[in-house]
């Protein structure tokens, strides 16, 4: 693994992302998701809600750490509780 | 009364594609993730550097120029091979073998490699020995990809229209073939005009087909790398470097790895976005045609 040159915040990331996918097979397979419309122009199921949460986190991240001073943290509770409002009400 | 209930069983039928993609792609790009945060100088000499590389690559002027060379490289092309596209496919034969013999001929450019297309168009082009660059000095007309950034453009438009324009035509001529003979017999019938029954009865179905082009061509000449670089090389100057022969440069020429990974992350989402976004619009548009069918 040594050539895969792992970091410690690459590896937390990574494993966050593939708890987020653990938790949400585990999430479907108690309660199936329901396709729905919410503020979004088009229905999604949980799992579009979480891809396009994750998506703009990317684009949030990208954006703060290429044309703001602010700490990256601020990016990660931006993009936190907008992936909360699009779970709950995308 | 819905009792049926989704078996997702049959999930477990993708996993040894699932393997294949995670060594072909998801663990390479792990990696890349890995580097884009550090300076690797060697196996036991990498430094953390955090977001460093990704502040410098967005800031970078001329990143920033190759990106907007490049958005306008494949809006340029999408405007004209669309509806040139549909042109050719609206009087392409509809049968016969004047049909397959037109067809063959429009799908010869889509056979030939990439490098092989720059090559060809380099010796088109040149002054002493090419057809068109020698017919065009001979004409009077001072022609020179390698001093002037305008003819260098317009020489690559051109050649990416000859390239793919056959691409988009096919797919047009395919949407076109598929319209029943009985909308055009009701067309005659209230002697509708050709423009009539262009706009109300082909384009609207085209509109499938149209969307795969314009997705197929948008995504391509985003990523367009071979054929440039043997034409122009990315010149005169930078005025034809588009965004992939930026990475290669930074990638393959400097052995910068660790912004060169920064960049191609930034790369990568960009492509993800329009992908997204051209995928779910195809997918809703069928799902409005077909509510009860799902997609």
């Amino acid at each position: 693994m040594s050539w895969m040159v792992w970091t410690t915040p690459t590896a937390i990331f990574f494993s966050s992302i593939a708890a987020m996918l653990a938790g949400m097979t585990l999430w479907e397979i108690l309660s199936p998701t329901v396709e729905r419309k919410g503020f979004l122009p088009i229905s999604t199921t949980r799992g579009d809600r979480l891809f396009i949460g994750l998506l703009s986190a990317a684009f949030i991240h990208l954006g703060v750490i290429g044309f703001t001073t602010l700490s990256i943290w601020i990016a990660l509770a931006l993009s936190a509780v907008w992936l909360l409002v699009l779970m709950r009400w995308g | 009364m819905n009792n049926k209930v989704l078996n997702n069983r049959a999930w477990l039928l993708v996993l040894p594609m699932l393997v294949l993609v995670a060594f072909s792609a998801i663990i390479p790009l792990m990696t890349v993730v890995n580097y884009s945060v550090q300076d690797v100088l060697g196996p036991n000499a990498r430094f953390f550097t955090g977001t460093e590389w990704f502040h410098s690559i967005l800031n970078d002027s001329a990143l920033r120029d190759a990106f907007v060379r490049q958005i306008l490289f494949s809006l340029t092309i999408l405007a004209i091979q669309v509806p040139l596209g549909i042109g050719i496919a609206l009087i392409m034969p509809k049968r016969g073998w004047q049909a397959s013999a037109v067809l063959i001929l429009i799908t010869l450019p889509l056979l030939i490699p990439w490098n092989v297309v720059g090559s060809i168009w380099q010796i088109f082009t040149r002054g002493d020995i090419g057809l068109m660059g020698y017919g065009l000095r001979e004409l009077g007309i001072n022609y020179n990809i390698t001093r002037n950034s305008g003819d260098a453009w317009a020489t690559i438009i051109l050649m990416d229209v000859w390239h793919w324009t056959p691409l988009v035509a096919m797919l047009c001529y395919s949407g076109l073939r598929s319209i029943p003979e009985a909308y055009y017999q009701a067309a005659r019938i209230d002697r509708a005009s050709k423009w009539a029954i262009f706009r109300y009865i082909q384009l609207p179905k085209l509109t499938n087909v149209l969307v795969i082009a314009v997705l197929l061509r948008f995504m391509h000449s985003f990523m367009i790398y071979a054929e440039p670089f043997v034409l122009t090389g990315g010149g005169p100057g930078s005025s034809t470097t588009f965004l992939s022969q930026s990475l290669a440069t930074m990638a393959i020429g400097q052995q910068d790895l660790g912004p060169s990974a920064a960049f191609s992350i930034i790369y990568f989402l960009v492509i993800l976005l329009v992908s997204w976004v051209f995928y779910t619009t195809i997918m809703h548009m069928q799902k409005d045609k077909n509510p009860h069918g799902g997609a």
